[in-house]
């Protein structure tokens, strides 16, 4: 009983989604109306101001078909938009070149916009044509016998309605079309329109191919850039840190030996301090190994490091993970860093009081959510830790996504595919 | 005492040799790898073991594991563990082997001769020893705990000296105030954290740890 209703329910709104996508037709026609006044003027420099703007419009609807298709019938079509220039004359130029590439998103979907108001109209309008049809068929059923003689002729679809055996027909047949309107042409109108979109918008293989080299060329340098700028850190920290104090220890250790013969006693208070320097050295290389490559991490894996973390967080955190074996060091690593930073950042801007960890390994990526009760507003843009886990994660094909609403709760999710190798070695 | 020690690195198995036997302890094994130093640990039954947490063949927490098993077959087995870290989890996964005549230090405090050996016998009579950066990473993480918001600046310097195993005298000399401010501290302390009053040095400190550690 309510596995027919659920499927009655489904059938209306395929139906009705159907008829959102015809309104859009409409909308894609007016745009094709326009974009022909644009095209035209695209030598002069009214065009070219215009240009920008209407890209954008077109990309709007186009992406918003795109994401009807992948959310109603698990149709993903990718788009691939070339990098532009950030404003003006030469943003509109690029645009202009792009559009008279026949290789390029933006020109696919211009040719888009001009063909959906009559092939897409057609196909989401297919339905509700039957659903028309049925009711005319009904119609005729009722008045037909009549009608006929009034109005010399009268059809429904092939019978000749005139006498009360051809009406019962219509009849029979318009009360046909109607189930079917809903029931069979609307899901499969969806798909054949999901399928044309496809056919229409998404790249060709390489374009796909050229957007992902242009991508890893970007985190490539993006990776050598941060590893360069990390063993600078590393460097200037050993230079003013431990090498600076093994230095001075090295003069104290000097000038103790010179006094040991004329002033045992100053020399008892400069071993002392040579020894506070040792210790000061230690702890500075232990912050710096720290830093590199956390020991916990080493030696038990990234589930034990995460459980540490939330150990020394100064929020109340809570830790659950599920975690079957261990991924690559390098992915744990950046995994570690990124988490880190989050609760860096949930302990110092939040304002919050307890933060919740979870970390799990799903259909192929390692997934870590991070939660917390503060005041939200976490915004990649604003500061600089977010972006840089973002362009970290990056390094691995991993990404970060931010729900942070003014006042909060804060959920920062990543992931980043990978795959598990090691065994388990934790003992928890 | 009769001591084991596991250490991979030569020089400061050596020195640490040295040093206990300069104080008049006796070395009975001195180990290398972690399969050794559980063995060591279940046939010799030392009166005290000190422990490096990293150690062949895997180099990364062999001499705890060693440990906690080594516990758990002999339960009460003092054992101080060295390392170059310290590691609140760590820390929790020796303390959940019973917190009598346990020990988790920095490797560097080895430096001070006589205060390592007090150390060492703090743990082999029964007694807790915690290295400060331990204690002070446990209290940062409980920080937000409402009852720990309660104590004053002082009553916290107090509490983590008090989790690293020293005596109200002790104390008194490390903070510069007097003996009686102190205990006055500790009860107060004792007091806010609703932990049950006790006289007996050690038992304070596991009061303590097992706040920390919850």
């Amino acid at each position: 009983m309510k596995s027919k209703r659920t499927r009655q329910a489904k059938a209306c709104k395929a139906f009705r989604r159907t008829l959102t996508l015809w309104v859009l037709s409409h909308r894609a026609f007016w745009l094709s109306m326009w974009l022909l006044t644009v095209s035209s003027m695209l030598r002069g420099p009214l065009g070219l101001k215009l240009l920008p703007g209407t890209v954008r419009q077109v990309r709007a609807l186009a992406d918003r078909q795109r994401a009807y298709a992948a959310q109603w019938t698990g149709v993903d079509i990718p788009a691939v938009y070339a990098e532009l220039p950030p404003t003006g004359a030469g943003q509109a130029k690029a645009l202009r070149a792009q559009l008279l590439d026949k290789g390029n998103q933006v020109h696919r979907d211009w040719r888009w916009a001009h063909i959906d108001a009559y092939a897409g109209g057609t196909i989401a309008a297919g339905p509700l044509v039957l659903l028309l049809t049925g009711v005319w068929g009904l119609w005729t059923a009722a008045v037909g016998t009549e009608l006929s003689t009034e109005w010399d002729s009268m059809w429904f679809l092939f019978i000749p309605v005139g006498d009360p055996a051809t009406a019962t027909l219509a009849g029979v047949l318009g009360a046909a079309c109607l189930p079917l309107s809903v029931f069979w042409a609307a899901p499969r109108a969806l798909k054949v329109h999901a399928r044309y979109l496809r056919t229409l918008l998404a790249p060709s293989e390489t374009e796909l191919l050229a957007a992902r080299v242009e991508h890893l060329k970007s985190t490539r340098t993006d990776a050598v850039d941060t590893q360069m700028s990390e063993i600078r850190r590393i460097e200037r920290d050993l230079h003013d840190g431990a090498q600076a104090r093994l230095v001075a220890m090295g003069m104290t250790l000097n000038a103790a030996e010179h006094l040991l013969e004329t002033e045992p006693e100053a020399v008892r208070d400069l071993l002392i301090e040579a020894r506070e320097s040792s210790t000061a050295a230690l702890k500075e290389l232990r912050d710096l190994v720290k830093g590199i490559h956390p020991p916990i991490l080493a030696d038990r894996g990234l589930a034990d490091a995460v459980r540490s973390l939330a150990m020394i967080s100064p929020l109340r955190t809570e830790v659950v993970i599920d975690l079957p074996a261990r991924p690559e060091p390098p992915v744990e690593s950046a995994m570690y860093f990124a988490v880190s930073e989050l609760l860096t950042n949930a302990a110092k801007h939040s304002e919050a009081e307890r933060c919740w960890i979870d970390l799990r390994y799903e259909a192929g990526a390692l997934r870590v959510s991070v939660a917390d009760d503060g005041q939200g507003g976490a915004d990649v843009s604003a500061g600089t830790g977010l972006l840089g886990v973002e362009r970290r994660l990056a390094h691995f094909d991993g990404v970060l996504a931010v729900s942070s609403p003014p006042g909060g709760p804060t959920l920062l999710t990543m992931e980043l595919p990978c795959e598990l190798s090691s065994p388990k070695t934790t003992s928890s | 005492m009769r001591v084991v020690l596991a250490e991979d690195h030569f020089l400061l198995r050596d020195g640490v040799t040295r040093l206990l036997q300069a104080f008049g302890h006796e070395v009975v094994a001195a180990v290398d790898n972690g399969p050794e130093l559980r063995r060591a640990l279940i046939d010799l039954k030392p009166d005290v073991a000190v422990v490096d947490v990293r150690l062949p063949p895997d180099f990364t927490d062999e001499g705890l594991r060693a440990a906690v098993s080594a516990r758990t077959e002999v339960p009460g087995l003092p054992i101080l563990l060295l390392s170059q870290y310290v590691e609140p989890l760590y820390a929790h996964e020796l303390l959940a082997t019973g917190s009598e005549g346990v020990g988790y230090v920095l490797k560097e405090r080895v430096s001070n001769g006589a205060e390592f050996i007090a150390t060492i016998a703090r743990v082999a009579g029964g007694g807790t020893a915690m290295d400060p950066e331990v204690v002070s990473k446990l209290v940062t993480g409980k920080s937000r705990d409402e009852p720990l918001n309660s104590l004053t600046p002082r009553e916290r310097e107090v509490l983590e000296c008090l989790a690293q195993g020293m005596s109200n005298a002790g104390i008194a000399e490390a903070l510069f105030v007097t003996e009686k401010a102190v205990a006055k501290h500790v009860s107060n302390i004792f007091m806010k954290l609703a932990l049950p009053p006790s006289e007996s040095a050690n038992r304070r400190v596991l009061a303590v740890l097992a706040y920390l550690d919850r």
